[in-house]
């Protein structure tokens, strides 16, 4: 049978939106995904422009939509659009650090039709937690978690795991049971924004990555049925890249506080491209017309090994950013893959990154905190010809 | 959660889970924390009918009067097995 529907069906849809309302945030990750001169960005979109873009991606299929940033509490109007994207039909995600949240704004989320709440926390000791976030908010997030729950939420709890804390897994999963999670997401470190900045410090050895991963198995058989665990392999460490995005303008857009539009929350970095904002177009243009949308969609692209690699519809050639942040060339294979020519890269950033765990204390070079100020920092720097990549 | 699907089970949808009809995509889907699972057809007519009110055996029979030539008794309650193993339906 045929049918408008299945003709339909054949073309990438933007099925899964991610709204960056705003990179303002208390806290200060050092792992943040966020561009590291985010600081350069100015004018937010208002409320009646994400309205339009949430109706526009809606009507093209858009059926998950995440409020995040930056920390999405920040904005006032966050009410406002959870009641309109409800209305609309999405499935509606807050991705929250939880600083900024109380009772009342659960309760008025809730009232508005928000569907899931997704907490971060960056341990399972407070001690730690508070360090790596660069504020006191360990309590803070335990209350949240347990008010998410009162309010009948489904809670996914985030954990972004690196080197200091990879050896509290099992801490981090008993926690998520005692606070009654629904999933738990262990997300490995992606070394983009920030955390390409802390690479050395962050980069877990593969003895610890192993030991983690076992921990996890032996969670995710225990709760099965009852909470579920997601694990994300940490790249670096595998043969094969993962299938970044499932493909570039494939399902995912984002779109960030600005309004650029974007096939990934780091492609912001890929030089030669100017992103579309949707400010000056639709979303249907941006997501079926614009150049850069287009230009690492399919297989045409691709160079060697990737061209006649029969493992191309499977990972699509990997990531284009890392590709570039590691090769220089965006339309190279993601090295991760180790029958790219550039593989040795990975393995060398394997290796320094040992090497600086092994360093006294003292000597090894300190966290680079997300913040406006180290923001600003490498901003004037790369002005000045002093850095050398800024990522 | 040692509820089974029986004849005389209500089932319903979990609250934690959406179920809807997607144009976009001409099919019905779950919703969940950043996911989406896409039904086929009868898939979908199945859990249109899981509204807390309607027994399994109702269902059943309801779906034959609108599919009459189907033989689908065991097919619906092996799919509201796997629903039920997802934490899609609930009994009520």
């Amino acid at each position: 049978m045929k049918t408008v529907g299945s003709e339909l069906n054949n073309q990438p849809k933007p099925l899964w939106l991610l709204a960056e309302l705003t990179y303002k945030c208390p806290l200060q990750c050092p792992y943040c995904s966020n561009p590291v001169d985010f600081a350069k960005a100015k004018n937010e979109l208002s409320t009646e422009d994400w309205l339009r873009v949430m109706r526009e991606a809606r009507a093209m299929g858009a059926t998950q939509l995440g409020f995040s940033g930056g920390e999405p509490l920040v904005r006032r109007d966050l009410e406002e659009l959870i009641r309109e994207a409800r209305r609309l039909g999405f499935y509606t995600n807050l991705i929250t650090s939880g600083v900024g949240m109380d009772e009342e704004r659960i309760k008025g989320f809730k009232e508005a039709g928000l569907d899931h709440i997704q907490v971060s926390f960056q341990a399972s000791s407070e001690e730690l937690n508070n360090f790596i976030a660069g504020t006191d908010a360990f309590k803070h997030k335990l209350e949240m978690a347990r008010l998410v729950k009162k309010y009948g939420y489904p809670m996914v709890l985030c954990f972004v795991l690196h080197r200091q804390n990879q050896e509290q897994v099992r801490d981090i999963l008993e926690l998520a049971i005692t606070l009654n999670a629904d999933y738990v997401e262990l997300a490995t470190t992606q070394y983009y924004g920030w955390a390409m900045v802390n690479r050395d410090q962050l980069l877990p050895s593969r003895e610890q990555l192993e030991q983690a991963e076992a921990i996890a198995h032996e969670y995710q058989k225990k709760m099965k049925g009852k909470m579920k665990i997601y694990y994300v392999v940490p790249d670096y460490y595998e043969t094969r890249p993962k299938a970044c995005m499932n493909g570039w303008g494939a399902v995912f857009l984002t779109i960030t506080p600005d309004g650029t539009a974007l096939p990934c929350h780091a492609a912001g970095q890929l030089p030669g491209m100017t992103f579309p904002n949707v400010r000056d177009h639709s979303i249907d243009w941006i997501w079926n017309d614009s150049p850069d949308f287009n230009k690492f969609r399919g297989f045409d692209w691709m160079k060697e090994p990737c061209r006649s690699c029969p493992e191309r519809f499977k990972d699509f050639g990997g990531c284009r950013c890392q590709a570039y942040m590691l090769t220089g060339d965006a339309a190279n294979t993601d090295p991760v893959c180790d029958l790219s020519p550039r593989h040795q890269v990975v393995l060398d950033a394997i290796a320094a990154a040992k090497e600086a765990a092994q360093r006294p204390v003292a000597v090894v070079k300190p966290l680079v905190f997300r913040n406006p100020q180290n923001s600003k920092r490498r901003i004037a720097e790369k002005q000045a010809g002093v850095a050398g990549t800024l990522y | 959660m040692s509820d089974e699907m029986a004849g005389d089970t209500v089932p319903e949808i979990t609250p934690t889970f959406r179920f809807q009809w997607e144009e976009a995509q001409q099919c019905h889907v779950i919703l969940y924390p950043e996911g989406m699972v896409k039904l086929s057809p009868s898939a979908g007519e199945i859990l249109k009918r899981c509204d807390g009110e309607k027994t399994i055996e109702s269902i059943i029979r309801d779906l034959k009067t609108q599919f009459p030539d189907a033989n689908l008794d065991a097919d619906v309650y092996k799919f509201l097995e796997v629903a039920h193993e997802n934490g899609w339906i609930r009994a009520k």
